[in-house]
Parts: C-alpha cells; structure tokens; sequence
C-alpha cells in the first residue's frame, strides 16, 4: 500500500470523519466529543485552522451558505475520502502490529 | 457596575495575564472591554466566565479575522476587544471549557505568529536605533543620541520578549517529539 500522506493528526482524523455528513463548525467539535466520549475536545482556535488548512487542500469543501443561516457547513470532498481512507488503513497497520507484538495481551 | 483598572503587562507574558484575568474572574470580576494597560470589569457570578488571549494573524477589522471572530461567536465564545491585533475572548463557564488550542501543532504556530510580531518591532527599534547614531555622529544633535539609545533599548528589550516566546516555543517542539 503506497499512500504518500503522512499520519494525521488526532483533530484533523476526526474532523474528517464528522464531515462525512455536512455540519458546521460547532457540529463538528460536539460531534468529535460525542465520538470519543469526550476524550477529545477541539478547540475553536485549532479548528479554524484545521479548517483552513484542509480547504486550501481541498480535502473539505465549504457549502454554499442557507439564507437565513450564517453558520457555514462543511463536507468532505473525494480527496479527503481518500486521505481518510488511507490513515483508517495506517491505523489498522498499527493496531494489527501492536496486538500481534504484545500476543496475549488481548484478554 | 463597571471598573477600570490599570496594569502592565509585558506581551510575552500573556499567559500571566491570562492568569490574572482568570483569577479577577473567579472572584466575579469579568473582563468587559480593553484598552492600553486598562482593563474594564463588570460584576459577575465568581467563575461565572473564562477569558482567553489571541494573537490575531490579522487586524481584528480585516475580513479573514472577522470570519474568526464569527466562526468563535458559533462555539459560545464572547470577543471583548483588541489592543493591536492581541484579541481578548471570554465564554461562559457552563458552555463548557474553554480553549483556543487543543494540540501543540496550533500552540507552535500561535508563539511562531508571535515571535514574528516581535521581531519586526525589535528590528524596526534597531533600525531606528541605528539611523539615529548615524544622524547624530553627522551632525551631532543630541536628540539623535537619547532617540537613538531609546530605540536601542526598546529593541533589545522586545528582543528579550522573542526569546522568551522561543524558550516556550522550544518547550512544545520538544514534546512534539513525543506526542501530538
């Protein structure tokens, strides 16, 4: 498997996967606390420029803005599927090495 | 009821005056408005508010910082105002805890935004600093000569608040070796 991304962050990994529905930036720091049982707790600052970030990548895209809605949503577009794609597949590298190191660890 | 109160406080040592506005915060005194070593506070619950210190990447009136300012207004967080491009927020303690960054990789490019700030203001002093001796070697004004050291101490002096922010800035690059 050749994927030339390197790990994601922590924030940027769950941000993606809130995306995979549209949602607008406080949806997405609910939603990644929700996810993981509020262990992670995004701040806004480092959102935003998550964000940003994974905008000019063009990794997320913005929706275009509700009349009567000034909150902005976003959803993720197909090069972010793949990015997404690739960290799940890193992730499993990892967890299958792990487990396999530790052996009896499992129970 | 409103109150003023006027302190010092050197930029680099933000996060100490994070702490004092927390502290007066604690104690029913929120932080309402800003301005050049003057704090205005209002009467509040103890705890009711945390209070929170950004350097802006911009002005807070251009466009990019008001879609930050906006974007932080989703999330529960107040802007009380700015002194330059320093930018003070607070948001209401039951909405949850309040950050502006959650991992080290923000925090680094927040204190690297900042070693930039600081080290155009030094330069700038130095350069003022150096034109003025220059001047005053020339012509020998003595205004040129106290300007000239004036600037020069102010340039060394803000250079001091950069290094400051480096020695802090090291501290998270060299945890970053480690986690997130």
């Amino acid at each position: 498997m050749n994927n030339s991304v390197p790990a994601l962050t922590e924030a940027v990994y769950y941000i993606l996967l809130s995306l995979l529905e549209p949602l607008h930036g406080y949806g997405i720091m609910q939603n990644v606390e929700t996810l993981s049982k509020e262990r992670v707790r995004l701040a806004a600052g480092t959102l935003y420029g998550a964000i940003s970030t994974m905008l000019e990548k063009g990794w997320i895209r913005a929706l275009p803005g509700q009349k009567d809605s000034r909150r902005k949503e976003y959803v993720i577009t197909e090069s972010g599927r793949k990015v997404l794609t690739g960290e799940i597949m890193r992730l499993q590298e990892l967890i299958t090495n792990g487990k396999n190191a530790l052996g009896g660890l499992s129970k | 009821m409103r109150q003023a109160i006027y302190r010092l406080f050197w930029a680099w040592d933000f996060d100490k005056e994070e702490k004092w506005l927390n502290e007066m915060a604690a104690r029913g005194l929120s932080l309402v408005a800003v301005g050049f070593a003057k704090y205005t506070f209002e009467e509040s619950l103890p705890g009711e508010y945390n209070i929170r210190l950004e350097l802006l990447e911009n002005l807070p009136s251009h466009p990019e910082s008001q879609n930050y300012l906006r974007f932080l207004e989703e999330t529960g967080v107040e802007y009380l105002g700015s002194i330059t491009r320093w930018a003070y927020f607070r948001k209401k303690t039951q909405d949850g805890e309040f950050n502006l960054f959650s991992d080290n990789t923000s925090r680094i490019k927040h204190l690297n935004r900042m070693l930039v700030y600081f080290a155009i203001i030094a330069l700038s002093c130095i350069v003022a600093a150096i034109s003025n001796f220059t001047s005053y070697f020339g012509s020998g004004y003595l205004a040129n000569l106290v300007v000239g050291i004036v600037s020069l101490c102010l340039g060394v002096f803000i250079g001091f608040g950069y290094f400051h922010i480096d020695k802090k800035k090291r501290r998270y690059k060299k945890e970053q070796v480690l986690f997130e």
